[in-house]
């Protein structure tokens, strides 16, 4: 596991942008039990292959006229019982970190796995998550 | 703000699918790659044809929301490597 140390800037850059950090797995049941509106949840991770952009083009999309009522974000590799819980949230998902899902109603309406981060730029992360935002939380 | 990987191929850390000249295809993230070996980590291999599904249909799949992966790590040898593309981009 990476030094708390390291990991608190990549914490910070989702929580400065409004996500609310569930960094356990009551945390996490707390916030999935509030269904009604949109909610976008990131699963923060290290690696900057593709973190590295992900947090800022998650933070481009939050710039876009239409966006999730909610925010929320566990970490993985760090925060393991909250990851868990979270990807218990859609167990037809593939796990993968960093990724994104959005819900309406606590339903699953868009996810935005690893792969289609890795070595996108911002723009296209971004576009990729507020493409869903007009799709779903107009 | 990111972690920094030094010396390795220009794929480490992008998810790839790995197609060989016998029935395997293999989708994990890429370690490492020279021209000897892929190195993939959280690996998923399917054969041509298992649970009705071809090569191609079985990477369709995985290029929509991933893969359930059976090996941690795994590495192919070059000389059975036939191409190595992208997830995204298929």
């Amino acid at each position: 596991m990476y030094s708390p140390l390291l990991v608190k800037p990549m914490r910070e850059e989702l929580v400065v942008a409004g996500f609310e950090e569930l960094t356990s797995s009551e945390d996490v049941d707390r916030w999935m039990d509030q269904k009604e509106g949109t909610a976008l949840l990131v699963i923060n991770s290290v690696c900057g292959c593709a973190a590295g952009m992900a947090r800022p083009g998650v933070r481009l999309a939050l710039e876009h006229a239409v966006k999730p009522d909610r925010l929320g974000t566990v970490f993985a590799g760090q925060d393991a019982a909250a990851t868990a819980k979270a990807r218990g949230a859609f167990p037809e998902v593939p796990p993968s970190s960093p990724s994104m899902a959005l819900f309406k109603d606590g339903e699953l309406v868009h996810f935005v796995p690893r792969h289609r981060i890795e070595s996108q730029d911002l723009e296209a992360v971004a576009r990729d998550l507020t493409d869903a935002f007009d799709q779903h939380c107009a | 703000m990111g972690t920094f990987h030094q010396n390795k191929s220009e794929l480490h850390g992008i998810t790839v699918v790995v197609d060989t000249d016998g029935p395997e295809i293999f989708v994990g993230r890429c370690d490492d790659m020279d021209e000897e070996r892929v190195i993939l980590l959280d690996v998923d291999v399917h054969r041509d044809g298992e649970g009705g599904k071809s090569k191609a249909e079985y990477v369709q799949k995985a290029a929509q929301l991933g893969i359930w992966k059976k090996h941690d790590h795994l590495v192919v040898d070059r000389a059975r490597v036939t191409s190595v593309r992208r997830l995204a981009e298929v």
